[in-house]
């Protein structure tokens, strides 16, 4: 499974929803506990949604969509968010 | 930017084009005015957002290729062939047109600030550009911080940044060039992989902050080759380009 992008590439679509850079965010996956920077998890862009997977199990951890349909951050792959420091 | 008050939520902005020149056949450098620009870190992106007539809309990412030193923002865009807004910005795009983005986004893949510890770049095409920033970034902070840039490009007239990479005392760049070198090189040539690592890129012993930018597949063998000669995987961070409909 080859990604296509960085979580990185995410931070922008995020700040939308969130009024903090969410780029250096800890997220630990509700599936295997690992945890990592947003900005270092495979994103996978050209779906739907934009899925952010783990980079230790690949299971989805983070799906974000703004289209017609609204605003839909689906984060029931995430455990636990921890902003750690404010980039901006 | 620490001390300062917490900036509102990030928000499109209008930016007006001051130049676009191509820097190499298939990648233009554009030069915006933002007036409401709040300074970036460098390495920090922006996206780049184009509405159709019909009220369709297409989003990119474009890394910032100028220094937080100075006003105005600059960006260098490959054209890609089948994408929906890099022959837009390549092609159509001129000085006094305005244009929606959103930004700076991503404190994640920045210069390392007040480290004593050496910096290794490691760029594919036109991944160099978040380098051009920290590169003219560690210039005009005179910082003391050791760099080195290894440059995998096709060939030399594909060598996008020739400003920001000139020879100069304080930064040492190892071209590698994959499908035609110079006449006369004597340098590397071929992809970046384990071999052209080890002798180019600083030691593990060193300890060094690595930032590897460029396609997919290019992040993904330097990273392999990274941690197979040793390098700590929490001293590696990584961008790749490439997918969002568009491939490089």
């Amino acid at each position: 499974m080859t990604a296509a992008l960085d979580g990185n590439a995410l931070a922008g679509p995020l700040a939308e929803l969130f009024a903090i850079d969410l780029a250096t965010a800890m997220l630990t996956c509700a599936h295997c506990g690992g945890s990592g920077p947003l900005a270092a998890h495979p994103l996978y862009p050209t779906g739907p949604a934009m899925v952010l997977r783990c980079r230790d199990c690949a299971e989805v951890v983070l799906r974000y969509a703004n289209d017609a349909g609204g605003i839909r951050l689906d984060m029931s792959g995430t455990r636990l968010l921890t902003v750690t420091q404010r980039a901006r | 930017m620490e001390g300062t008050a917490v900036r509102g939520r990030l928000t499109w902005q209008v930016a007006t084009v001051v130049a676009a020149t191509w820097e190499t056949p298939q990648t233009k450098r554009i030069r915006f005015a933002l007036p409401d620009w709040p300074g970036h870190s460098a390495g920090q992106h922006v996206d780049v957002r184009l509405t159709a007539e019909d009220g369709y809309t297409a989003q990119r990412s474009y890394s910032i290729a100028s220094p937080p030193e100075v006003p105005e923002v600059e960006l260098v865009v490959e054209r890609l062939a089948d994408g929906e807004v890099s022959p837009f910005l390549t092609g159509e795009l001129r000085a006094d047109d305005l244009i929606e983005l959103r930004g700076p986004i991503g404190g994640w893949f920045v210069w390392p600030e007040h480290t004593d510890a050496p910096v290794q770049l490691i760029a594919g095409g036109s991944g160099v550009v978040p380098f051009l920033a920290m590169l003219a970034h560690q210039r005009l902070t005179a910082a003391s911080t050791p760099v080195r840039l290894l440059y995998s490009v096709r060939s030399d007239t594909e060598i996008i940044g020739r400003p920001e990479l000139a020879p100069r005392p304080d930064l040492d760049v190892t071209y590698t060039f994959t499908r035609a070198a110079p006449d006369g090189w004597t340098g590397p040539t071929g992809r970046i992989g384990e071999a052209l690592l080890a002798a180019h890129a600083v030691p593990v012993a060193h300890r060094p902050h690595v930032l590897v930018c460029g396609p997919t597949a290019f992040v993904e063998a330097v990273s392999r080759g990274l941690l197979d000669l040793g390098h700590d995987p929490a001293r590696i961070k990584t961008e790749r380009y490439g997918g969002m409909g568009e491939t490089p």
